[in-house]
């Protein structure tokens, strides 16, 4: 207890829930009552984000270097495990609550235009107020356990989510994928906990990383083990390589639950989770190894995919799996890089989320056009957009800001997070050369993101109209209630930058202070190395050279006036096909993985295991047993009553002389 | 008194009722067979009372009086059984029998 407002923290996931429970009992008895179900759903989140405002700024004002842990109830003790039900509130903590309550009320607020005629409309904010319930209570648990309960409920609610039209089959399969890809990287999680209580006695973080240090040997095999199990939760969670590939596929949720859980704050948990955690990644080289190499792997092998979708929200999901990649090439470095990490998390959510919410906008409209003209075109396709700067001026002049952002030119907020994990990876390479490897990927997948990002730009927005001739007339903006939460997002992806200028600017490094805390445990663990202004001047330079010649590569080799509507469009050839196959990297999977797990399940352990050994050899074999057994001995029952006294008679006389002898 | 040659005659009896259990038919005369070996215990209770004290022949008394009542259900059983099938021999009493 501090005595101040951040002792309130409890409400900001208890009014989420208390949303869920009130849209739920209205979308059960009056689906119906949509203007109800706007207010509570908007209204708790709106709500929330004002408790994490409030709480954050009290724990300013704290100046709190240890974190501030509320217990609630003794959740499992069990000998000499006890886990409380608690709370904690950090450096880190505030930064997610903020991300998730603000980022979260905007998109909750897009969504109430968005989803005006959908029939599942309460059922929608109930689900979309429980994920928020849940991942607040991932970014704010006080333990492994708290975390995984919230870690788990995302995954349900992004299950929920993905297959939310779940009367289309492709939907709910593209659920289950999910979900199913999740669980392998939960089996990871699980594992690390159990090692890390093993190791350590205990699940809390505080105790965690006060004993991790004597407890474990740095460098050892434990704690290799426990971390490189921990990023295997990461990774599918947050759809690295080598889980990413249902991700692209979640992109069946409506556009909003991809801008909020599959953008902007759920994918983010696996890298709140290695920040949580940099102290146990920093005693282990080779596990940040791994992070920060499959980050910059996963970082420029989504963008080459994202080179040739068409689907608009697929160009967006492999971007996000991109960025991801980013986020844990900052993790994984370690130290001063953590707060990178979560800058680029944070600037990401702002930018990412805008960019989800304006395809939305655009999938809006052309679906609306394409409803009018009863038109079974695909309203998601970049070949039946086109030309669309016209009709939404809006939306184009926010998306190009986030498409500026994300490319990384100066000075929207993209530019300082990006510049600042590739600085950071730079200076790790001093010391360490893989890294300078890890800064190679990176760059390149700079380049690739400057480029696909105007390609969408181009292909959506400008050029000639390839939507059709009868939908034009019925092409407009999205209402007010849909452009206003972008605009607030634009503002953000612009500004966002402001807050951790870097000293090189003479700015004050905000962030990356108040994350001083967090990232000190690691950052005493690596070696200090200082890189000389006229070097970071030099990776500037060439960060922000990429994103131009990206940009600028994209506008002069692309023709969007080429370009015919999906319908009448030539199949690819070549690299081409490859990449708009995505590698055939699901193809893969399917033959090496998917298919002869199935053989196995039917041939096997269907048809042999359960079919012949279980039901043929236990049960029925059981049963024919019995039966057997009483067919033998059938003839002792005479019904004779004669018969059974002389037995009987017999008996005694055995018993008689069994006790004289 | 000869403790012997009664001990004898009561096995003799005891023996003789057990046979007509086993061999006899008839509801009836097993009933009676069965009241015989009652009895060809009690005589050995009797006998044995005269070296072992008064027990044996309380005892007697109390195996008389629950033979009594025994042959009061017994014979309405049997004569259940009679007014339902007409007969008292056992070899017709297979209802639970199958087949």
């Amino acid at each position: 207890m501090t005595g101040t407002a951040v002792d309130q923290i409890w409400l900001a996931p208890a009014l989420a829930l208390l949303g869920f429970v009130l849209n739920g009992v209205v979308s059960l008895a009056r689906p119906r009552a949509k203007t109800l179900v706007s207010i509570i759903g908007v209204g708790v989140l709106v709500a929330s984000s004002v408790v994490a405002v409030a709480v954050f700024r009290s724990f300013v004002g704290l100046h709190a270097e240890e974190p501030v842990v509320f217990r609630y109830w003794s959740w499992i003790p069990v000998g000499t495990l006890q886990v409380d039900f608690a709370l904690q509130v950090d450096q880190l903590s505030t930064v997610m609550l903020l991300v998730v309550t603000g980022v979260g009320s905007l998109i909750h607020l897009f969504s109430v235009g968005y989803m005006k005629d959908d029939p599942g409309y309460a059922r929608y904010f109930a689900y979309l107020n429980l994920f928020v319930f849940f991942m607040l209570v991932l970014v704010l648990g006080a333990s492994f356990p708290v975390m995984f309960v919230g870690w788990e409920g995302v995954g349900l609610c992004s299950y929920l989510l993905i297959g939310f039209w779940f009367s289309e089959e492709a939907n709910a399969n593209a659920g289950r994928k999910a979900f199913i890809m999740n669980r392998i990287g939960d089996f990871g999680f699980m594992v690390a906990m159990f090692m890390i209580f093993w190791s350590t006695g205990s699940l809390d973080f505080v105790t965690v990383f006060a004993h991790a240090p004597t407890a474990l040997v740095a460098g050892g095999t434990s704690i290799t083990a426990i971390t490189l199990f921990l990023f295997l939760g990461c990774t599918g969670k947050s759809a690295q390589i080598p889980l990413y590939t249902w991700l692209p596929d979640a992109m069946a949720g409506p556009t909003p639950v991809s801008a909020l859980i599959h953008a902007a704050t759920m994918v983010t948990a696996g890298v709140y989770l290695v920040a949580r955690c940099n102290l146990l990644f920093a005693m282990a080289p080779v596990s940040s190894a791994v992070v920060a190499g499959v980050g910059a792997l996963t970082a420029l092998f989504a963008a080459t995919i994202a080179l040739k979708q068409w689907d608009i929200k697929k160009v967006l999901a492999y971007s996000t799996i991109s960025q991801l990649g980013y986020m844990f090439l900052a993790v994984g470095t370690g130290g001063a890089a953590v707060s990178a990490g979560i800058f680029h998390l944070v600037t990401h959510a702002f930018f990412k989320a805008l960019l989800f919410l304006g395809s939305g906008s655009v999938i809006f409209a052309i679906h609306r056009a394409y409803h009018h003209t009863h038109s079974q075109e695909d309203a998601q396709d970049m070949r039946n957009m086109g030309g669309l700067a016209r009709y939404m001026p809006w939306t184009t002049a926010l998306m190009w800001i986030a498409t500026l952002a994300i490319a990384g030119v100066p000075p929207l907020s993209g530019f300082f997070s990006k510049d600042e994990i590739l600085t950071a990876a730079h200076v790790r390479g001093q010391a360490e050369p893989v890294w300078l490897v890890f800064w190679g990927l990176g760059l390149v997948a700079a380049l690739l993101t400057a480029f696909y990002m105007t390609r969408l730009m181009l292909y959506t927005f400008h050029g000639p109209n390839r939507t059709g001739e009868n939908e034009q007339p019925h092409l407009h903006e999205a209402p007010w209630i849909m452009t206003g939460p972008l605009v607030v997002l634009g503002l953000l992806s612009a500004a966002g930058g402001l807050v951790n200028i870097p000293e090189l600017y003479r700015g004050g490094a905000w962030l990356h202070q108040w994350l001083e805390p967090i990232a000190q445990p690691s950052a005493a663990l690596l070696p200090q190395v200082h890189l000389a202004s006229g070097t970071e001047w030099l990776l500037v330079g060439i960060a922000v050279a990429i994103a131009i010649i990206g940009i600028l590569g994209a506008w002069r080799l692309l023709k969007p006036e080429r370009l015919v509507p999906a319908r009448s469009a030539p199949a690819e050839r070549g690299l081409a096909r490859l990449l708009r196959n995505k590698w055939y990297v699901d193809e893969i999977y399917d033959a090496l993985i998917v298919r002869p797990l199935v053989w196995l399940s039917r041939e096997v352990l269907w048809k042999q295991i359960d079919q012949r050994v279980i039901d043929g050899a236990a049960v029925n074999g059981a049963a024919r047993g019995a039966r057997a057994l009483g067919w033998a001995n059938r003839w002792l029952q005479t019904g004779q009553v004669g018969m059974y006294v002389a037995v009987f008679v017999v008996g005694v006389l055995l018993l008689l002389w069994r006790a004289m002898s | 008194m000869l403790l012997s040659p009664a001990l004898a005659f009561s096995a003799v009896l005891f023996t003789l009722g057990v046979l007509g259990v086993l061999m006899r038919r008839n509801a009836i005369v097993i009933f009676m067979c069965v009241e015989l070996m009652l009895n060809a215990v009690n005589l050995t209770f009797v006998a044995l009372a005269q070296s072992l004290g008064m027990g044996g022949q309380v005892f007697v008394f109390f195996v008389m009086a629950v033979a009594a009542a025994e042959a009061a259900v017994g014979l309405a059983i049997i004569l259940a059984v009679y007014r339902h099938k007409q007969s008292v021999s056992l070899q017709n009493m297979n209802l639970l029998k199958d087949g």
